[in-house]
């Protein structure tokens, strides 16, 4: 049985709660791969920080158009119904509401939904970029990350110690070992892999998970 | 009324000491690299303008555009988003080095000040930011229960943009994903200087194809076939070149 989820499978598990016609941002990074898993028969539309709402895929290389990136710098392509605007307009779809799902990713997530993401502290050169709007406005917005630091240590919280990106804004989180929502402050456990016991995937949670109903098994195919 | 500047050089030379600078594009994506270029020719052959403050939402990359002002010493201060990209040694160095400051805020923010700078607004409220860091020292305020952050307007003296054709009132349209924050610059700028891939007559643009409306345009200076900062970047190029 996996005992641990790769980086595309937690994209992919990320990708089946994104609704037809949904209209979604993907954080720079590791969240863009979530726009390769997209169930048969649904089409997100996907918002780009620098303007663009609805654009493809990354063109063959060589076929590069760089007046045609998206927010990590990378090229994209137009597809039928893409709108380009500036970075006012984009932002009010940030910050207005407009859009139904942020997928980012995260150093730290809190029990009470506090972000931290952008900054490991004081040390080297600060850069915000547009994760700040991004936690405030989306309806949904879905962290995706490893359940646990590279040296092991919880990445789920009972309070971030790292410099916050947002307050309380998470709704759900997406792991390498479970899928968790946020809900009155606490972590509540929806799905866990199969092959980790629920103590054990507690001892690698920084806060208690709660049981909200029966806990489903976190099924990803090999991809 | 034709506001068609002849040269890349005449473009760019009333820029002073000191000035606040905004310049547009996102990465290389609007960036007027030839405008930025014929600023630093002005600056190796008379010294001036130096001490800039640049808003841009990158702190440049490679060794060319916004990057290549920062490594000749033009550049006191930037207030940008992401300072960082794929090359952004040139940046980093000077900052670590406590050579240039550094006003970080994030990017729809820093979008939305220009966008008041150019509105007359001289300040408002956001959910970004509160809670964080980035919002120490600014008031704060809430609005039917939620809690938010006051921000400043943002204007400048002289914004630096890329368009794709500009009409001789200044009438602008912009080339796919390289209008960004161009729009926006140019009604929060003192004088808005605009380098267009083709200069039209007017009548040429459609009225409503018309993205950047002339009024908030000083001048347009003709560069067909400009560069690209990510291909000149592929090319690991340096401006002014290095000679062997």
């Amino acid at each position: 049985m996996t005992d641990k989820l790769t980086n595309a499978q937690i994209a992919w598990r990320a990708a089946q709660d994104i609704a037809d016609g949904a209209y979604v941002n993907l954080g720079i990074g590791f969240p863009e791969m979530v726009a390769r898993f997209q169930p048969p028969g649904r089409q997100a539309i996907f918002h780009t920080e620098n303007g663009i709402l609805g654009f493809g895929e990354a063109p063959e290389p060589g076929a590069e158009d760089w007046d045609l990136i998206n927010a990590g710098k990378k090229a994209v392509t137009l597809k039928p119904g893409t709108a380009f605007f500036h970075h006012a307009d984009s932002f009010a779809m940030v910050r207005g509401g407009h859009l139904d799902v942020a997928i980012l990713g995260a150093y730290q997530v809190a029990q009470n939904g506090d972000l931290a993401n952008w900054s490991t502290g004081p040390k080297g050169v600060p850069a915000v970029g547009g994760a700040m709007d991004l936690v405030h406005g989306a309806k949904r917005v879905a962290v995706i990350t490893d359940h646990v630091t590279k040296d092991g240590k919880p990445k789920l919280l009972a309070a971030c110690t790292l410099p916050l990106t947002g307050v309380g804004c998470v709704t759900r989180v997406y792991t390498s070992l479970a899928v968790v929502d946020i809900q009155d402050g606490r972590f509540v456990l929806r799905e866990k892999l199969p092959a980790i016991s629920l103590d054990n995937l507690q001892a690698v949670t920084g806060a208690e998970l709660h049981l909200d109903g029966a806990v489903g098994d976190l099924v990803v195919p090999e991809l | 009324m034709d506001k068609r500047i002849p040269t890349l050089a005449q473009a760019v030379a009333d820029i002073p000491d000191g000035a606040t600078v905004m310049i547009g594009g996102f990465g290389g994506s609007g960036a007027p690299i030839e405008l930025i270029h014929a600023l630093i020719d002005r600056y190796l052959a008379t010294g001036s303008p130096k001490n800039l403050t640049v808003i841009n939402n990158n702190a440049g990359n490679g060794h060319v555009g916004i990057a290549a002002m920062i490594e000749q010493g033009m550049v006191r201060k930037m207030i940008c988003s992401f300072p960082r990209s794929a090359d952004p040694k040139v940046f980093t160095d000077r900052y670590l080095a406590g050579e240039i400051e550094l006003e970080l805020v994030p990017q729809g923010t820093l979008a939305e000040r220009i966008r008041a700078g150019g509105a007359g607004i001289p300040a408002f409220y956001t959910p970004t930011s509160y809670g964080t860091d980035l919002a120490k020292g600014k008031p704060v305020a809430e609005f039917d229960g939620r809690s938010y952050v006051q921000e400043r307007w943002l204007k400048a003296d002289v914004a630096l943009i890329k368009a794709e054709l500009g009409d001789h009132h200044g009438n602008l349209t912009y080339r796919m994903a390289a209008r960004n924050f161009s729009p926006l610059m140019a009604t929060a700028a003192a004088k808005t200087v605009a380098q267009v891939s083709r200069a039209v007559e007017p009548g040429d643009i459609d009225p409503e194809s018309v993205i950047t409306p002339g009024i908030f345009i000083g001048g347009i200076v003709e560069v067909s076939d400009p560069a690209q900062e990510e291909d000149l970047n592929r090319a690991n190029a340096y401006y002014p070149k290095v000679t062997a």
